[in-house]
């Protein structure tokens, strides 16, 4: 059962094509790394599997639920945090996730508030105004919102931009234990590579809007003979050439990586499984 | 339909506690219109008395009737456009554009604090006018509903164009939630006759309700009155503009998904 089936994804502004045909699948339960450079893709992906933009080709299937005819029900069950788009500053904390527990329709909404907050260290805040937080407060506050409504997918973007090492830290290992603990399936899209190492059982390179390679972090690795995930990032992005027999962004068969193979249904979650694209070629 | 009330409601609760937390908000809902009946009102008692008694009272009604009304119509489309532009402010319109909220919700919960914004604007002024003039709005009697009504429809219509327009436009023309209605103050013949505009601007004044509705309060007033015609007239015009609006709304909407202005709308 796939969480996320995207089937030759494209989105095209004017002469720009900002996603250029990607085909991914994401297995629920799995966290997976939707990474590349600025301008990559991966903000209008998300946006698409989110809903807030109509691609110019290609399907999304979210939880089952084709997002073209039938998108309200898979938000519903899917939810999203991003630093670059903020809840109501001048609201409480309290305020903010009972605003969404409506939107959501959670039911028995205060015990969940509360709940969230132990969960979250957030007790003490929850009268606070949301624009006076630090940062790292913020962070939790925007997580606490992306899982009022238990959500089976967690699109996160750029979790832990901005905060300390410290409290980076604190929300990778709190992720890591909800993930184990709920079963639910993470996207996340990050600069953050030793954040990808650790959390992420696949990933995603994109590239002027194609994925050129994806695998699990020690594939990824592995392929290009590299200590770290960001040296890996640097070879596709300055296109060095050092994967392993092969240019960057190509499989050992002269396709794309990004490419549907010839099943068709190369997916983040078959890398793990040891299906890859790479392995099929 | 049980769920659909409850993200409306959601939404509307996101505002009242953006003015419980906010006095400078909750002042300027009554602010301007207090401000304006207080100008209008020493106005119309200035010019009362270079007048004899009876058309003194008259004019006087007249201008403060308009006044009033003319701020229903004011507040009911501000109250649409700033709820939308609180969201664009707060660079919040990407969570709830995310969340299950189908737009219709969400324009149905700003046209509920639509309503809340111009009671708690109007009522205030109506107030003033009552102890400071003698001014009493609700002498004009039942019709008054009607005529809030007419002036609400077209308040919320031409907000949705103005939504409309930000969804296109981005906070650039946000200007226009403050303006718009006033462009059409001079072919809404609040303080004088549709008669008196030349005829080209006449086609405009009838083209819009708000000529019917102060034409029917005139002549209530003048000649106690109530012009049903022209009650109809307005409510026909508006919901022929309130289709034409939602349907410029639906399809900007969808061109702004196509578009991908909803991720840099607050530029």
């Amino acid at each position: 059962m796939d969480a996320i089936r995207v089937d030759n994804l494209t989105k095209r502004y004017g002469s720009v094509l900002a996603v250029d045909g990607i085909d991914f699948t994401v297995p629920v339960g799995a966290t997976v790394g939707l990474l590349g450079g600025n301008g990559a893709g991966k903000t209008t992906t998300i946006a698409m599997l989110l809903g807030l933009l109509i691609p110019s080709g290609g399907t999304i299937e979210v939880l089952g639920h084709a997002m073209a005819r039938d998108r309200f029900a898979a938000l519903a069950r899917m939810n999203f945090s991003s630093p670059y788009v903020l809840l109501p500053q001048r609201l409480t904390v309290a305020q903010n996730l009972r605003i969404y527990g409506h939107l959501y329709n959670v039911p028995d909404l205060e015990r969940r508030i509360l709940e969230l907050a132990e969960a979250l260290d957030l007790t003490a805040l929850l009268n606070r105004r949301t624009g006076q937080l630090s940062a790292g407060q913020k962070t939790r506050v925007a997580l606490a919102k992306a899982l009022i409504n238990r959500p089976e997918l967690l699109l996160l973007d750029e979790p832990t931009a901005s905060l300390d090492p410290d409290s980076g830290d604190w929300v990778r290992s709190w992720l890591e234990r909800y993930r184990a603990e709920s079963g639910c399936t993470i996207l996340l899209a990050s600069h953050n590579m030793a954040e990808v190492e650790r959390l992420c059982s696949d990933v995603l390179m994109l590239k002027t809007g194609r994925i050129v390679d994806r695998g699990s972090p020690q594939d990824l690795l592995d392929r290009y003979g590299r200590e770290d995930m960001e040296e890996v990032f640097l070879d596709i992005a300055r296109n060095r050439g050092h994967r392993q027999g092969h240019a960057p962004g190509e499989t050992a068969g002269g396709q794309m990586a990004g490419d549907k193979v010839p099943d068709g249904k190369t997916t983040a979650g078959k890398t793990a499984a040891g299906k890859t694209a790479e392995a099929a070629a | 339909m049980k769920q659909s009330a409850r993200r409306i409601w959601g939404l509307m609760y996101r505002h009242l506690v953006l003015y419980q937390n906010s006095w400078p908000r909750l002042v300027e809902l009554a602010y301007w219109p207090v401000l304006q009946m207080l100008i209008w009102g020493f106005t119309a008692t200035f010019i009362a008395t270079r007048m004899s008694a009876g058309p003194a009272v008259t004019a006087a009604a007249m201008l403060l009737g308009g006044v009033l009304l003319w701020e229903v119509a004011l507040r009911s489309q501000m109250g649409v456009a700033v709820s939308f532009l609180e969201e664009l402010w707060s660079r919040n319109l990407g969570h709830v554009f995310v969340s299950p909220m189908r737009p219709w919700e969400m324009v149905t919960a700003m046209l509920g604090m639509s309503v809340l914004r111009v009671l708690a604007g109007v009522l205030p002024a109506v107030l003033v006018a009552w102890l400071l003039y003698a001014y009493d709005l609700f002498a004009l009697g039942p019709v008054l509903v009607l005529f809030f009504a007419n002036l609400m429809l077209m308040g919320w219509w031409v907000a949705l164009f103005v939504v409309s327009l930000i969804l296109r436009h981005g906070a650039g023309a946000e200007s226009l939630a403050w303006t718009m209605l006033f462009a059409l103050t001079p072919f809404s013949a609040v303080f004088y006759p549709v008669s008196v505009l030349p005829k080209a601007m006449q086609a405009v004044a009838y083209a819009l309700p708000s000529a019917y509705v102060f034409e029917g309060m005139r002549g209530v007033l003048l000649h106690g009155v109530v012009r049903w015609d022209h009650m109809a007239a307005a409510f026909a015009l508006n919901a022929v503009w309130m289709a034409v609006a939602a349907l410029v709304f639906a399809g900007q909407f969808r061109a702004a998904r196509m578009s991908g202005a909803l991720l840099n709308i607050g530029e």
